[in-house]
Formats: structure tokens, C-alpha cells, sequence
């Protein structure tokens, strides 16, 4: 039984990476903003999961972010990183991030003009279809509300 | 909840119009001579058999298959069956004048036949055959909305599943209608005290689950049929998770219309079964154009053809219709009575270990005999889909999610449960490996 237990969880381990159950635990950024440039709510319709993503914008650049996500720990994990990388960049430098996300998930080469710091540990996600989704909530919520030719800012 | 055993229970075990056997276990494998009231009545080893699928192996692991919910696994007979059909019989239907087509034909309108028995249906012409029980309730709420005026009401439930709720909201929006709803109760039961004031002159239309997909719960549709039927409403049972586990009979139950999925009872996907009152069904508008359903076509307009074919516009799927026939006697021979009373024991048994756990938190009725085949609970620690992923691992099949009950995950301020669903052959050992698999779901988080 422990044996068998042991092999189960050497699969997940790949999925559930140290730092994932650390930022799923903890999750950063959840602090309400008190001047928000948009908000958006994301849903996860096959599942449920829900998340509110809201963010200020000074110019090109992402000020703040706050990220509140109920959800499945790979999703909350996500969320929490994403708060945690995102602000300080510009939104075009953003873009380029939720793409290099998205390609990590459908197992792209990676860009390596962009650092993925905790989101590699994410990577183990592939292996696992059905929650590509879940790592995904996060990073197309944002997509929408970010300013510019997609987003209703 | 019908009590009577269907029709076709009783009939004497007979060979298939292709020669294969319909009666897939020998009255031997049901023991009637059960010890224990908790323990099943039914030989879950022998019924185990007749599913190959069950010998599978996930992730090197014996696969425990409790998603029943969902969909249920197929018997060999019900496999044989489509196969059989394909190579022997395959022809489109009530159309071609020959052979193949009239033997396709006959075993389209036996199933159908069938399906009436098994209903406890007086007659087969209430018995229209759709892509499932969503196909089937779409029909229903396109054709009874063609009734509705601006004002009048529909009368849902808290615990509906999505295909119970939206195909209603969608003709209630075109039609100026109300939709309202039964609440249900913090133990998971609907709460009848409303009942009195909710069904009113202006209620057109009563539409419930017989079983709660979620909640398990089962619903006391007689009396809300009588009461619905008071105030002058419609009122249309969703079987899809009542159907495998209570023997139905549309008569005791007192609807005007019902419908079931073929594939939650063995049966293959793409097959729901809508039975509505012949001389109501007579009356009802089409819902779908089409071949099959017309009587004469002129280049400005059409007209209908009897029923049921006036609700079968298209080819239907006819392997899957013809394998149901198999599915049914399949759940017959074993007999509701007995399967009732296994399902009971394998709910009581889940409940039991899964209150052990502590912590989780069981949604549904406490008393077993209250409920039926799917058992809900959420972890304070474990995500479900977190829980499922970690189960399937260790080869356990779970459901994660709402499971298109997004309305009765809200009032219970959740957004996800775990769901484990049971059926015929699970057994214990089942149960244990669940419990076993979140015990070490749990410490992997914890």
C-alpha cells in the first residue's frame, strides 16, 4: 500500500511542484485595490472555478494586481504567481508573458527573452490535459482586462 | 416514488430477434437469500464480468469506476448488440422496402415497445426516442412553450440540472414567461412548505428531477404531480438518474411526460427516451422539421405525421435505440427490487466510511433511504479537482465540479464538489478504495 501510494505520488509530484502547494496555501496578491482601472470575472464554465482579477494601469505599465481566485489548486497557484510577476512590467511585456504561459502549456518551445521564474514549475501541468485549463484561468482573464484591442479597457 | 416493478420484469427470458441472448445472468447469480439487511442482494462478481471494461487497469491500477452519474459502463450484451446490428442488419428505417430495412425497422419499434414496458406505459406511441434526456427536454419545453402566454409560470427546482433549467429559461424568455423555483433545504431535501404558494393559476408548467444528480436526494413526485395538477400545470419528471435505480412507472407517478437517458442505464450514448401522454404528445407541436416526421410535403408547407414519428424528424440512432433493448432487460432481470435494495446498501456503507473521515463536508439527506446513487461532499482542504486528479492516480473515477448543478452549488455557497456516483457493480471494496485514495489525497496536502 505504501509502495503503490509512493508511485501514485511520483506522478503528482510532477503536477504538484513544491512551489505550486506553496503559492495554492498562501496565495499572494489578494488584497482588494482601492482605485481599480478595470476588473474582470473569469470563469471556468466546465468546472466552476471562479476569479476576479483586477488591475491599475499608469501609462503603459501594469501598476498593481490583485487576484482572487476560488478554484482548484493548480488555478489558485497560477493566480498567485501571476500576482506576484505581473506588476511593474508593461502591458506589452505582459502580453508577451500570458503568451509564453500559454505556449508552455501546449508544450512550445519556450521564448527565452521571457523569464518564467515559479511558472516553470507549472510545466508538469501538460501532462495532465484536462487542468491546462485551470493553469490557464488566471492568464486569460487577464488577457481581458488589459487595455487594447482585446480588453474593455 | 413508483413502486410497482415494470412490466417487462416478469416476461419469461427470451432469445433476441438476431439469436443473441438477452438475459446476460442466469437466476442463480441473484441471491435472494441476502443475510444481512445491509449487505447487497445482488452476485457483484458475476455482474462484473459481463463488463469488460471493469478489467481495465489505470495508472496500474485495478480501475474503481465510480462516475455512474455520468454514465454508466455497457454489458457485453449491450456491446454484442450494436455490434450484431452493424454487421447483420444496418439499414435506415420505416423507409426502404426491403429486407434489412424491415428488420431494422422491427427492432427499432420492439425497443420501442420495450421502452413502454419498462415505463409501465399502456401505450408505445408515447414513447419518442431523441439524442438523450437533454434532447429530450429541449422537445419538450420547445413544444409545451408553444402553450405558454406572456405571465404564465414554470415551476423548476433548486436542484435542477442544467439541461432541466435552461431549455425552460430559453422558451420562457420568448414566450414572457416566469420561471420559479422550488428551494431546497440545508439537508438537501426540496422544501414542499413553499409549495402552496408557488403553484398558482398562472402555473403552466411543473418540470423536477425524480433523483437529484448532486444531492442524490429522491423527490416525492406523486404528491407534487397531484398538487400540480390541481392548480391545472403540466408536469414532465426528468428519470435521468431516477431511471437505473427505481423501477418507473409514469401511471403511479402521475406525470404528463417523463424522459431518461439510454446511456445512465447501460445503454449506449446518443439514445434519451421522452414518454409523453399519447393523447397530450397528440396535441403538442413538432420540434424538429424534417424527414420521417411529415405526412405529405407541398412547396408551402407540410403535414405531420402520427405519432411518435412526428417527433422523430431524421434518422435516429438506430443501432443505439436497438441497443438498449438489451440494456433493459440487462436492469429487469436483475429487478429493481434488488437493485434498489444493493444501492441502498452500497449508499449506506459510503456514507458510513466517508462520515469517518471527518471533516467532509456530505451533502444530501443523512438517512440512505432517502437518496440514491451519487453521494457529493466537498474537503476543507482538497480542492475536488485536486481530489479527482490524486484519485485517478490510484485508479479511482470520481466526477469534479458542479455537474451542471451550478444554482444548488451556490445555495450551499460551494463552487465544486467531489461526486462519487455507484451502481450495480460496485461493491464495497469500491467504497474502501475511495476513502483509501482520499485518505492519501489528504496527506499529500495536508
Amino acid at each position: 500500500m505504501a509502495d503503490r501510494e509512493d508511485r501514485a505520488h511520483l506522478q503528482l509530484d510532477d503536477l504538484y511542484r513544491e512551489v505550486v502547494l506553496d503559492h495554492y496555501r498562501r496565495p499572494r496578491g489578494r488584497q482588494p485595490l482601492s482605485h481599480p482601472s478595470c476588473s474582470v470575472e473569469g470563469f471556468n464554465p466546465s468546472c466552476g472555478d471562479q476569479i476576479h482579477v483586477a488591475l491599475t494601469i499608469d501609462g503603459d505599465r501594469v501598476n498593481e494586481l490583485q487576484v482572487e481566485c476560488r478554484g482548484c489548486s493548480i488555478s489558485v497557484a497560477s493566480g498567485s504567481m501571476m500576482a506576484e510577476m505581473v506588476p511593474g512590467h508593461d502591458v506589452a511585456e505582459v502580453r508577451r508573458l500570458i503568451e509564453a504561459v500559454k505556449g508552455m502549456m501546449q508544450g512550445k518551445e519556450p521564448d527565452p527573452a521571457v523569464d518564467l521564474a515559479d511558472l516553470e514549475a507549472l510545466a508538469g501541468v501538460r501532462k495532465f490535459p484536462v487542468r491546462v485549463k485551470c493553469a490557464l484561468l488566471a492568464w486569460t482573464t487577464l488577457e481581458e482586462a488589459l487595455p487594447g484591442i482585446s480588453g474593455p479597457a | 416514488m413508483a413502486s410497482s416493478s415494470p412490466a417487462g420484469s416478469t416476461k419469461p427470458p427470451s432469445q433476441g430477434p438476431l439469436g443473441l441472448a438477452t438475459h446476460p445472468l442466469r437466476p442463480s447469480d441473484i441471491r435472494s437469500d441476502s443475510v444481512e439487511g445491509a449487505r447487497s442482494p445482488l452476485d457483484v462478481a458475476a455482474i462484473r464480468r459481463d463488463f469488460p471494461i471493469l478489467s481495465r487497469r489505470v495508472h496500474g491500477h485495478r480501475l474503481v469506476y465510480l462516475d455512474n452519474a455520468a454514465t454508466t459502463q455497457k454489458p457485453l450484451v449491450v456491446l454484442e448488440r450494436l455490434n450484431h446490428y452493424y454487421r447483420s442488419t444496418n439499414a435506415n428505417i420505416h423507409r426502404g422496402i426491403h429486407r434489412l430495412a424491415e428488420e431494422a425497422t422491427a427492432l427499432y419499434e420492439e425497443t420501442r415497445e420495450h421502452t413502454a414496458r419498462f415505463l409501465a406505459a399502456t401505450d408505445p406511441r408515447g414513447v419518442v426516442f431523441t439524442s438523450g434526456a437533454t434532447g429530450a427536454l429541449n422537445l419538450l419545453a420547445s413544444s409545451w412553450g408553444h402553450w405558454l402566454r406572456p405571465g404564465d409560470e414554470i415551476l423548476l427546482t433548486e436542484m435542477e440540472h442544467h439541461s432541466n433549467l435552461v431549455p425552460w429559461f430559453l422558451v420562457a424568455r420568448e414566450r414572457g414567461a416566469q420561471v420559479r423555483h422550488i428551494p431546497v433545504t440545508e439537508d438537501g431535501r426540496l422544501d414542499l412548505t413553499r409549495l402552496g404558494e408557488l403553484l398558482t393559476e398562472r402555473t403552466r408548467i411543473v418540470s423536477l428531477t425524480q433523483v437529484s444528480n448532486v444531492l442524490g436526494t429522491i423527490n416525492p413526485i406523486r404528491a407534487i404531480a397531484d398538487a400540480a395538477h390541481a392548480v391545472g400545470a403540466l408536469v414532465s419528471v426528468d428519470a435521468a438518474q431516477g431511471a437505473p435505480h427505481h423501477a418507473i412507472d409514469v401511471q403511479a407517478l402521475g406525470c404528463d411526460a417523463l424522459s431518461f437517458s439510454a446511456h445512465k442505464v447501460l445503454g449506449p450514448t446518443g439514445v434519451g427516451v421522452l414518454w409523453v401522454k399519447p393523447d397530450l404528445l397528440e396535441r403538442m407541436e413538432p420540434y424538429q422539421g424534417g424527414g420521417e416526421m411529415i405526412r405529405e410535403v407541398q412547396m408551402d408547407g407540410a403535414t405531420w405525421a402520427e405519432i411518435p414519428h412526428r417527433f422523430e424528424a431524421g434518422t435516429p440512432n438506430i443501432a443505439g435505440v436497438v441497443a438498449l433493448g438489451p440494456a433493459l432487460d440487462y436492469v429487469e432481470r436483475l429487478g429493481y427490487d434488488a437493485i434498489g435494495r444493493h444501492g441502498e446498501a452500497i449508499i449506506t456503507y459510503a456514507l458510513d466510511r466517508l462520515r469517518g473521515l471527518g471533516g467532509l463536508r456530505i451533502l444530501g439527506p443523512t438517512d440512505p433511504t432517502e437518496r440514491s446513487g451519487a453521494i457529493a461532499f466537498a474537503d476543507p482542504v482538497v480542492h475536488p479537482h485536486d481530489l479527482s486528479t490524486v484519485l485517478d492516480q490510484e485508479g479511482v473515477a470520481i466526477r469534479a465540479g458542479h455537474h451542471c448543478a451550478q444554482p444548488l452549488h451556490r445555495r450551499y455557497g460551494l463552487v465544486a464538489t467531489a461526486r462519487a456516483s455507484f451502481y450495480i457493480y460496485n461493491d464495497r471494496d469500491d467504497v474502501d478504495a475511495l476513502v483509501a485514495a482520499i485518505e492519501s489525497a489528504r496527506r499529500y496536502f495536508g
